[in-house]
C-alpha cells in the first residue's frame, strides 16, 4: 500500500513544508484546512512537482459534530491513510485573550480540545487498520512551562503534550508511532511582527528535522535542538524566583 | 510595526521597511487598502525599483500552477524563482525563453522589468512570451490581461516596475532545447573597433550572444573584450549521461563584506588582465552546461559584497547603432580615464523593441557596468553621462537604476505619457509606488 498522509491544518507554512519532505519519501496527501481553495495553488505545485497524489479536503477543528467521521471522510477522498500530522493552532493574544471569553476558548479549544478530540478518533481508525502508521503533534515549547506572556496558549499546548504521551503509550504495542514535536520560534505568519522574537528557525529546517525525527522514530522532538536546553534551563528555575520573572 | 532595512542588489540605497508577506491571493487583495505598498520579489534589481517603506512580498506565492507539454505552457505565481522554473521544466526538454545573468529574480520581477537576456537581438525580451498576466489592481479586483483583453494594461505592467498592479500569476510560453549544454565560441578581440565589428558580424549566426569588456584598458586597447557567443546544444553535441542535469550551485559564499580597499583600480586592472589573457588564441570551442553559461556569479553566493559595505551602482544604457560606436568610445575612455574601476563590464547589441510601454531595451548596444560607491564623487559623474545619453536618444535600465533624475528619466522613454494615462486608470491614488517611482515623478 502506498503511503498516505493526512495534514490537518494544511494552509500552515510548517505544514507545507514537512508536506514536500514527506513527498520525497514517496507520500500522498490529504490535506485539510478551513477555506480549502486557498490551498489549490499548493496542491498544484506538489502534483506538478513530486508524484504524489493530493486530495483537499474541507475541515473545520471547532465544528465538533464532524470530528466523529472524519476518518470516513479521508476514506472517502482516495482511500485508506496511514501517518496522521497535526498542525493546525492557534496563538492568539494574549493581551485580547485575558479580557474575551471567546478568544479564551478558541485558543484553549485551537490547541487542545479540537486536537484531542480529533487525534481521539483518528487513534480509534489507525488502531483498528493495525497497520503500523504515526501520528506526529505539533505542541510548542511554551508548554512546557507556563509564561504570564502567553498561558492560554502554552497550558493548552502543554495539555496537548500530555495528551500525545499517552496517546503514545496506547499505541506503541500497536506499532503506531507518536511523535510529539515542540518547536521554538519560527519564521511563519504567526509569529509576524511579534516582539521579544529570538533564534528564529526556517520552516524548511523545522519541517526536516520533524520528518527525520519520524523516520527515527523519536517520541519528543525540540526543533531546532538547542530548545531541549533552553527550555531544560526555564523549567529548572525555582517558581519562587520564576513567579518574579518577565517571561 | 517591526521593520527592517532593506536594499536591492546594488546594496544602495537603503530603506527601513516594513513588510507583509503575501501567501495566498487574498494577501494581495488586502496588500491594496490601506498605506501604499509595493509588490517585493526577490531583491535581484540593483538600485531602488524594488523599494519602499512598505512592501508586500511575494516570496511565498512561488508556486507553479499548470504546465502544458504540447505548447511549452507553463502558469506559475509571480514569486516562483527562475531558479525553480528552471529546475522543474529542464528535465522535461524546457528552458526560459529569455533569461536575465542571474537565475534569482522572481517571475514577477521579470516581468516588471521586462528583462532581456543574451538572446535579445535574435529573440527579445521576456515579453514576447508571455501569454497572460493576473494582476490585482489597486481597487482590490484581478484582471486577467493579454495581447487581447485589457492589452492596454498588458503592456503597461510589462516593464512598469509594479506600478500597475499586483501580479499574481503568469503563464511563460517555455522554449524547447535538447540538452542542458550550451555549445559556444568565444572570440577575444583587440578594441572596441574589432568588438563591434565582430559583433556585427556574429549577430544573424548565434542566439546569443554577450561580451566582456576590461573596462580599464586605455589607448589602442580601449574596449579590448571577450565576445561570447552561444547556441543551446543538441542532444548529439551534449554528454550524453547529464543531458537534462539540472544545476547545483556550489556552496561558495562572500561571507562578509570585503573593505572598500579590496577592490581598487590595481587589483582590478589585475584581475581584467588575467582574465583577459586567460584565453590565448583568438577564438575557442566548447560545450559547456547552461549554469556556468547564463549565471557565472550565481554559484557564489553574496557576490555583492566585494564592493564593500557601501555597495556599488550597476549603471546599464542603450544607445541606438547609428553613432552609438562613438558614444560607447567617449564613454569607455572617459570611465577608464576616472578610473571608475568597473569588475564587470558587459556590452551587447540589443534588437526590436517589445511593446512594453517602459520596457528598456531598444536596437543599439547596451553598456552595463559595476560601479563601486568609493567616492562621492560618482554619482554626480554618472548622472553627468545621463545627460549624453539623453542627447544620444538612448536610456538608461530602471531595474538598475539608483540615481536617475526626473527629468532625464522623462526625455528617454518615449512612452511615458500612455504609460502614465494607464497607470492613471489603473491607480489613481498611487497606491503602488517605490522610491524609485517616487524619485522618476511616476508616482
Amino acid at each position: 500500500m502506498k503511503k498516505r498522509a493526512l495534514i490537518l491544518g494544511a494552509k500552515s507554512v510548517i505544514a507545507q513544508a514537512i508536506v514536500l519532505h514527506l513527498a520525497d519519501e514517496g507520500y500522498d496527501f490529504v490535506l485539510a484546512a478551513r477555506d480549502i481553495a486557498q490551498l489549490d495553488p499548493f496542491a498544484a505545485d506538489l502534483k506538478l512537482r513530486c508524484k504524489s497524489a493530493v486530495e483537499l479536503l474541507e475541515f473545520d477543528a471547532l465544528d465538533w459534530g464532524g470530528l466523529e467521521k472524519l476518518p470516513q471522510r479521508v476514506e472517502q477522498h482516495g482511500g485508506a491513510f496511514d501517518l496522521v500530522v497535526l498542525v493546525f493552532g492557534h496563538l492568539g493574544d494574549q493581551k485580547n485573550t485575558q479580557h474575551s471569553t471567546q478568544e479564551m476558548l478558541k485558543v484553549l479549544h485551537s490547541n487542545f480540545t479540537a486536537a484531542a478530540v480529533v487525534l481521539g478518533h483518528l487513534a480509534n481508525y489507525l488502531e483498528e487498520k493495525n497497520k503500523g502508521g504515526g501520528i506526529i503533534g505539533i505542541s510548542s515549547v511554551a508548554g512546557d512551562r507556563g509564561r504570564q506572556s502567553n498561558f492560554f496558549y502554552g497550558a493548552a499546548k502543554g495539555g496537548l503534550t500530555l495528551f500525545l504521551q499517552g496517546l503514545r503509550n496506547r499505541l506503541a504495542p500497536l506499532g503506531i508511532h507518536v511523535l510529539t514535536v515542540k518547536p521554538g520560534f519560527v519564521d511563519t505568519p504567526m509569529t509576524e511582527g511579534l516582539d521579544g522574537l529570538f533564534l528564529v528557525a526556517k520552516p524548511e529546517k523545522v519541517a526536516a528535522d520533524i520528518v527525520r525525527a519520524y523516520k527515527k522514530k523519536k517520541d519528543v522532538l525540540y526543533t531546532p535542538f538547542f530548545w531541549r536546553w533552553i527550555m531544560l534551563i526555564i523549567r529548572s528555575i525555582p517558581e519562587r524566583v520564576f513567579k518574579k520573572m518577565k517571561l | 510595526m517591526q521593520t527592517q532595512p532593506s536594499s536591492g542588489w546594488g546594496l544602495y540605497p537603503t530603506v527601513d521597511t516594513h513588510t507583509t508577506r503575501a501567501h495566498y491571493h487574498r494577501d494581495l487583495i488586502r496588500a491594496t487598502q490601506g498605506v501604499p505598498t509595493l509588490a517585493q520579489g526577490n531583491c535581484r534589481s540593483y538600485g531602488d525599483a524594488c523599494l519602499y517603506e512598505r512592501v508586500v512580498s511575494t516570496l511565498p506565492l512561488h508556486h507553479l500552477l499548470e504546465f502544458d507539454s504540447d505548447r511549452g505552457l507553463l502558469r506559475a505565481q509571480a514569486g516562483c524563482t527562475l531558479d525553480k522554473l528552471i529546475a522543474y521544466s529542464l528535465p522535461r526538454g524546457f528552458f526560459l525563453p529569455v533569461t536575465p545573468g542571474t537565475k534569482f529574480p522572481t517571475l514577477g520581477g521579470c516581468l516588471a522589468a521586462d528583462v532581456h537576456g543574451k538572446n535579445h537581438h535574435s529573440e527579445g525580451s521576456i515579453a514576447a512570451f508571455v501569454e497572460d498576466i493576473d494582476l490585482v489592481l489597486a481597487d482590490g479586483s484581478q484582471v486577467t490581461c493579454s495581447r487581447s483583453q485589457h492589452a492596454d494594461l498588458f503592456w503597461a505592467t510589462l516593464g512598469g516596475m509594479g506600478l500597475t498592479g499586483l501580479i499574481y500569476a503568469t503563464t511563460l510560453r517555455l522554449k524547447t532545447i535538447e540538452s542542458a549544454y550550451m555549445r559556444t565560441r568565444t572570440i577575444k578581440t583587440e578594441n572596441f573597433g574589432d568588438l563591434c565589428q565582430v559583433f556585427d558580424q556574429t549577430q544573424n549566426q548565434y542566439t546569443y550572444s554577450v561580451s566582456w569588456i576590461d573596462c580599464l584598458a586605455t589607448g589602442k586597447k580601449l574596449g579590448r573584450s571577450m565576445l561570447m557567443l552561444g547556441e543551446h546544444a543538441t542532444a548529439a553535441e551534449a554528454p550524453s549521461s547529464t543531458a537534462f542535469k539540472p544545476h547545483e550551485d556550489g556552496g561558495l559564499s562572500v561571507p562578509f563584506f570585503l573593505p572598500n580597499i579590496a577592490l581598487n583600480r590595481f587589483s582590478m586592472q589585475a584581475f581584467n588582465t588575467l582574465y583577459y589573457h586567460r584565453q590565448l588564441s583568438r577564438q575557442r570551442d566548447a560545450v559547456i552546461h547552461y549554469n556556468p553559461y547564463f549565471y557565472p556569479l550565481d554559484s557564489i553566493q553574496h557576490w555583492n559584497r566585494i564592493y564593500g559595505r557601501r555597495g556599488f551602482l550597476q549603471y546599464q544604457f542603450v544607445v541606438p547603432f547609428a553613432g552609438g560606436r562613438e558614444i560607447m568610445a567617449d564613454l569607455l575612455t572617459r570611465i577608464a580615464r576616472r578610473g571608475t574601476a568597473s569588475f564587470l563590464a558587459v556590452l551587447k547589441t540589443l534588437g526590436t523593441q517589445s511593446e512594453g510601454l517602459l520596457s528598456f531595451p531598444m536596437p543599439g548596444y547596451t553598456l552595463a557596468l559595476d560601479i563601486p560607491l568609493h567616492d562621492a564623487g560618482i554619482i554626480p559623474f554618472l548622472q553627468e553621462i545621463n545627460k549624453e545619453i539623453v542627447r544620444a536618444k538612448g536610456r538608461i535600465y530602471l531595474a538598475k537604476d539608483a540615481i536617475l533624475d526626473r527629468e532625464d528619466f522623462e526625455a528617454m522613454y518615449p512612452r511615458l505619457d500612455e504609460f502614465k494615462r494607464i497607470k492613471r486608470e489603473a491607480d489613481p491614488q498611487n497606491h503602488f509606488r517605490s522610491l524609485q517611482s517616487d524619485r522618476l515623478g511616476l508616482t
